[in-house]
């Protein structure tokens, strides 16, 4: 399963401004005339949401680059522009993401773990597990009947089975990382990725593209191996369905289909897939209003 | 969270400069051996140390040091250097540090002084026995190794045997690499001490029952280091005793070791040593306090097999059956007894890539406390003396992750 769901809100990665009230979904503990507003800053994007009568009014998208305290305010102050809104009518902010403490501005910090679950909960309430792969880090969340989280598991400290290792495949495959996803559904025998380390992986590669194998095999083979690891911790911390995936990663068609096939369950995907956890951080803003 | 100075000087300890007093003289007079003639033997941290202080010979402990040099921050640098002469960077961090300190004399101290003999008890982990034999050929020393088979449920009659024979062999090593004869009473006299001092120790671990609590794990890593080096001897008994009195004092006014608190915790394996203080920063900052640990309670956590008035055959169950030497059923008691005593309401595990022994089973053991406590966890992973293993970011986010999950199942709204 793929896509979203019908009458909620959708949107590019980029930005998509909607107006206030269109596919809103009520939610519990509102506060009717607040803008809250959710920045949630990772390794390397930095994400905005400002939300308001339980609706998203819209989202934005950066790049982090080297400073996360400017890249937080920088994707928040874009995102009010865009909306025409002021700073001061909103009421709330919540930041979350490795950069969370950097944005001094916001009201409160979060990680990212339950604003993803939160997130996830807002735009599907029956979801119990969401698979987060950012461009650092994957995690695991699983919720509870009332969206909480009960648990998670991160991936040990390495890059493998992350945003960043498939940027680092990209660039020794010589292919946009937009394009990763589709080339690899048309491979027929997708080559075998052994190791379990970035670095050794991009060896692999070079050594299977010195032996003339097909990008599309290579590139499914990395997805394959990306999600081994990803399954292997969703199975340890318990995955249960209805799962949704969020995070970067999970714009990546060709590692949504692998980790079907080995969680051997459907995975939901949003278009606001990337822009989860700041949705999140600003659906929590709301509720502790 | 900040803190009024009146505020942290009251939950300073007056025992700390007391025991570091006592460290620094141990230390002093194991580095000045060769002058006043005296034996020394390293020994592991949960070797049978009673014999050797019953027979005068000083024991010093590479993972004591270990934890001194993790603490100093030092652990990275050694490491490295061990690295060079080949050792892998997926082993025992302790066994790395140790190694490479033998070769440049480095670290806090300047380096152990130099063994004349090695006693390796193999009841806390498989590595040791490499270790030391690599120390028993760079050192060219004797080398004893106390076998303690591994315990999943009980303790039989061909164990009981086999390990208490080993004793006997043991005390003739002693008396063969030391030139002297081995004195039974006194052996008595030690048993007592060493007996006295892990009430005493037990006493003290236990006042964090109190809520607030007078002492959180990081305070008991470090009082620890009495309880493993000098057991055995009056001046860790009279330590303790001191110890438990400022325990209790604290306990009567109300001084918790963490201001405001609020949820009380559980730690499993060693601790991060080079990262002590900021671990003890962050969870004081959400009014956390880590009440007990599966760590230093295992200096004490046999005295249900140990009698004064039989020492040496009750010390062979003892050392046989320590937490790291047990199946994993009987850990997982062990933690569920920990978590009904102190009114634990999550559970933070240390999966320590230097400790096998300590950090196979977590998994399972966490799963059980989840299932029968219905408590959450999060496992922080590193190695417990090499920071180059560390992420920072990694770890404060699952612990802020933690948090936030704990406060919201105790019914507390965070934001």
């Amino acid at each position: 399963m793929r896509g979203d769901i019908s009458g909620r809100r959708r949107e590019s990665p980029g930005c998509t401004v909607e107006k206030p009230g269109s596919g809103a979904t009520a939610i519990e503990e509102r506060d009717e005339e607040m803008y809250t507003a959710g920045i949630d800053v990772g390794s390397i994007t930095a994400k905005a949401a400002v939300f308001k009568d339980g609706a998203v009014l819209g989202t934005k998208v950066i790049f982090t680059g080297y400073s996360a305290g400017d890249a937080g305010r920088r994707v928040y102050e874009e995102l009010l522009g865009e909306l025409g809104l002021d700073a001061s009518s909103v009421s709330r902010i919540v930041s979350t993401g490795y950069g969370r403490n950097s944005v001094t501005f916001a009201s409160k910090a979060m990680t990212e773990i339950i604003c993803h679950g939160a997130g996830a909960h807002f735009l599907n309430p029956h979801v119990r597990s969401v698979i987060d792969v950012g461009g650092q880090d994957s995690k695991v969340i699983i919720l509870n009947g009332e969206g909480r989280v009960s648990d998670f598991a991160m991936n040990d400290k390495c890059a493998a089975g992350t945003g960043r290792f498939l940027e680092v495949m990209a660039r020794a495959l010589e292919v946009d990382l937009a394009d990763f996803g589709q080339l690899s559904l048309v491979s027929d025998e997708p080559s075998r990725i052994s190791s379990i380390c970035t670095v050794f992986a991009e060896s692999e590669v070079i050594s299977l593209i010195s032996k003339g194998e097909q990008r599309k095999n290579i590139i499914a083979g990395i997805h394959d191996a990306v999600a081994s690891r990803i399954a292997a911790l969703a199975k340890r911390t318990g995955i249960r369905p209805p799962v949704m995936m969020t995070g970067g990663v999970a714009r990546n068609i060709g590692v949504v289909k692998a980790l079907e096939r080995k969680l051997e369950l459907p995975i939901e995907v949003l278009e606001s897939a990337q822009t989860n956890g700041a949705i999140g951080a600003a659906v929590i803003a709301a509720r502790h209003g | 969270m900040t803190e009024s100075a009146a505020g942290r000087d009251k939950r300073k300890f007056a025992s700390a400069k007391k025991m570091r007093d006592i460290m620094t003289s141990y230390y002093i007079e194991a580095k000045s051996a060769k002058e006043t003639g005296k034996k020394v033997a390293w020994i592991t941290s949960g070797g049978p140390v009673e014999p050797l202080i019953a027979m005068d010979i000083i024991p010093v402990y590479p993972e004591n040091h270990g934890a001194m040099i993790g603490a100093s921050k030092m652990g990275g640098n050694l490491c490295e250097k061990a690295g060079e002469m080949g050792y892998s960077d997926d082993l025992c961090s302790y066994a790395r540090a140790d190694i490479a300190c033998s070769l440049v004399n480095g670290g806090p101290i300047g380096g152990l002084p130099a063994p004349d003999m090695l006693i390796c008890c193999n009841n806390i982990c498989g590595t040791v026995l490499k270790w030391y034999e690599i120390q028993a050929r760079y050192y060219k020393v004797p080398l004893f190794i106390f076998d303690t088979p591994f315990c999943h449920t009980g303790y039989g009659d061909e164990v009981k045997r086999y390990v208490r024979r080993q004793i006997d062999e043991y005390i003739a090593f002693l008396e063969e690499s030391s030139g002297k004869k081995f004195d039974h009473d006194r052996m008595m006299e030690v048993g007592k001490y060493s007996v006295e001092a892990q009430v005493l120790w037990q006493s003290v671990l236990d006042t964090a029952m109190t809520k607030p609590s007078p002492m959180t794990c990081f305070d008991a890593f470090f009082f620890l280091a009495l309880i493993v080096t000098l057991r055995g001897m009056e001046v860790t008994v009279d330590f303790y005793r001191g110890l438990l009195e400022e325990m209790r004092e604290r306990v009567k006014e109300g001084i918790g070791a963490v201001p405001r608190e609020r949820y009380r915790l559980l730690w499993d394996n060693l601790p991060i040593w080079y990262r002590i203080k900021w671990l003890s920063d962050i969870f004081t900052a959400h009014e956390a306090c880590l009440v007990a640990d599966t760590y230093t309670s295992a200096w004490c956590g046999q005295l249900k097999y140990m009698d004064e008035g039989r020492f040496l055959d009750s010390m062979a169950e003892g050392y046989t059956r320590v937490y790291l030497n047990i199946g994993v059923d009987e850990m997982i008691k062990s933690v569920l007894e920990m978590v009904d005593k102190y009114g634990v309401d999550g559970f933070v595990m240390h999966s320590n890539r230097s400790c096998k022994p300590y950090s196979l089973g977590q998994y399972d053991i966490r799963r059980a406390v989840q299932e029968k406590r219905g408590i959450p966890s999060v496992i922080i992973e590193s190695h417990m003396v090499d920071d180059r293993s560390f992420s920072e970011s990694q770890a404060e986010t699952r612990i802020d992750a933690f948090m936030e999950i704990l406060r919201e199942s105790k019914g507390k709204r965070g934001a």
